[in-house]
């Protein structure tokens, strides 16, 4: 399993994206095929000295020029066409369907469980490997895009209309998503962590997901009590405490997930700490209020009480 | 560019027939335009089909870009191939830029044959999709 998250789309692990790797070195090929031929005839033109015959001459302009491009174009075209039907059709009945909305700079998560209940999460998806997956794909502002180099194609989310795309990890893992169309300041912070696993512990995860918030220690119960004080619970849920805002990420598992900020840091103490009180030097534009005047120990207890949240 | 300069014959053929397309500067958008317009009807037809009539069956869509394509190839084709003898007539070298009726006429017909052929290519890459590409999806 790699720890360090791959974030390219030639270091494949899914169906898509091997089939899209497949394609740019076919294309690459192709592109420099012309290259070759072209630059070589011009170059030919150049270096061969004297009169070159009228007639070689006007066959190798067209042949060159025109009728062997339009052969390795329409070959490339077709060889691309045809793979597009596979790439696009739907995950079949009874995959696991996830929405993945973005927001202004993160991503808001619902599994659709068999059970018409949906579990929501953020900024993390996790997915069975070898196994189809839906995503409906959707956007609360502007444009974004949805893109997870290592596991298949991209896709934009506009505001007002459900897009949808299927992958399909063969391949366990951790793999790096982001945004892909230009979406305002913090932008390029805007990413997520894409984690493949086996289905036993996919399932595990799930249920886990999909539970309360799991009781916590006494020394979090202090953090507990911050969180609902200092208004945390406005914009976060927390579901099973009276935390139910909609505004940001759902913290009902916050610490279960690898990262902080849509992938922004990693999930630790330290950085936590530095989310709350500084959370406009971690990543500038996000529509989280910093809260620089909690004292240490509140601070403390805060990020233990979150850090609980697995 | 002063004609002491620029010596060049004016080919002689053909001027018993004076100006035998009688054709204007519109005659070289006409294979574009039957290319746009096949496209269009080609993407809004696929439009309206996979949103609002038959997602399963594709038979109908399919065959209507058939029936456009019947009409769009035959008059690209056929522009191609007056505006190909046009310009052929007698042979003549390129380039054609002299400001006379003849060479008016040749580069008119020698730039609509080529963007003839680039339309045929074109069309016929437009109807590779529906060829190949199967599902609304
Ligand atoms: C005005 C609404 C608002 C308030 C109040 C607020 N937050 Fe946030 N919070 C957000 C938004 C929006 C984000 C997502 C920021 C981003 O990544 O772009 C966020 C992100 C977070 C994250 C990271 C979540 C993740 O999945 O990576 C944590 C942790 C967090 N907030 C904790 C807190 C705590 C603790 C408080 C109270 C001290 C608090 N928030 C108060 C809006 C708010
Ligand atoms: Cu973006």
């Amino acid at each position: 399993m790699n720890f360090v998250p791959s974030q390219s789309a030639l270091d494949h692990a899914g169906v898509g994206a091997e089939s899209i790797a497949g394609l740019f070195w076919v294309m690459l090929i192709g592109g420099c095929l012309i290259w070759l031929i072209v630059v070589g005839l011009a170059v030919y033109a150049i270096v061969v000295p004297g009169q070159h015959d009228q007639k070689r001459t006007r066959m190798l302009v067209i042949g060159g020029g025109a009728v062997f491009p339009t052969i390795v174009l329409t070959a490339l075209l077709t060889y691309g066409l045809a793979m597009l039907p596979d790439l696009q059709r739907p995950a079949p009945e009874g995959s696991q369907v996830i929405e993945v909305a973005g927001v202004r700079w993160w991503w808001r998560i619902h599994y659709r469980m068999p059970d018409g209940n949906r579990v929501e999460t953020a900024n993390e998806i996790h997915l069975p490997v070898n196994e189809p997956v839906e995503f409906k794909l959707k956007s609360e502002d502007v444009i974004h895009a949805f893109w997870v180099p290592s596991l298949g194609g991209k896709v934009d989310m506009m505001p007002g209309r459900e897009n949808r795309l299927k992958l399909h990890p063969t391949r366990v893992g951790v793999y790096r998503g982001v945004c892909a169309e230009y979406c305002g300041e913090a932008h390029t912070q805007m990413a997520f962590d894409v984690i493949v696993e086996s289905r036993e512990d996919y399932d595990e995860w799930l249920r886990q997901q999909a539970s309360l918030a799991v009781a916590i220690s006494d020394e979090a119960e202090a953090g507990r009590k911050i969180f609902a004080g200092s208004g945390c619970g406005a914009c976060h849920s927390i579901r099973g405490t009276s935390a139910d805002g909609v505004v940001g990420p759902d913290l009902t598992h916050f610490g279960s997930r690898r990262s902080i900020g849509a992938s922004v840091l990693p999930n630790n103490a330290d950085n936590l700490t530095r989310w709350i009180a500084e959370t406009h030097r971690v990543k500038s534009g996000v529509e989280m209020p910093a809260f620089e005047t909690l004292a240490e120990d509140e601070l403390r207890a805060l990020v233990r009480y979150l850090g609980e949240l697995k | 560019m002063s004609e002491s300069v620029n010596q060049q014959p004016v080919p002689l053929h053909e001027h018993g027939q004076r100006r035998p397309m009688k054709k204007r500067l519109w005659w070289i958008a006409i294979s574009p335009s039957v290319w746009a317009i096949h496209f269009l009807a080609c993407y809004i037809t696929a439009a309206v089909w996979c949103e609002k009539i038959g997602e399963g069956n594709l038979r109908p869509l399919q065959i209507s870009v058939g029936i456009y394509t019947a009409i769009a190839l035959p008059v690209i084709i056929w522009v191609g191939y007056s505006s190909y003898r046009n310009f052929r007539r007698g042979d003549p070298p390129v380039p054609y830029d002299f400001d006379d009726p003849t060479d008016r006429t040749h580069f008119f017909g020698f730039t609509a044959f080529l963007l003839s052929s680039l339309s045929v290519v074109a069309t016929l890459f437009t109807v590779l999709v529906f060829v190949l590409v199967g599902s609304c999806d």
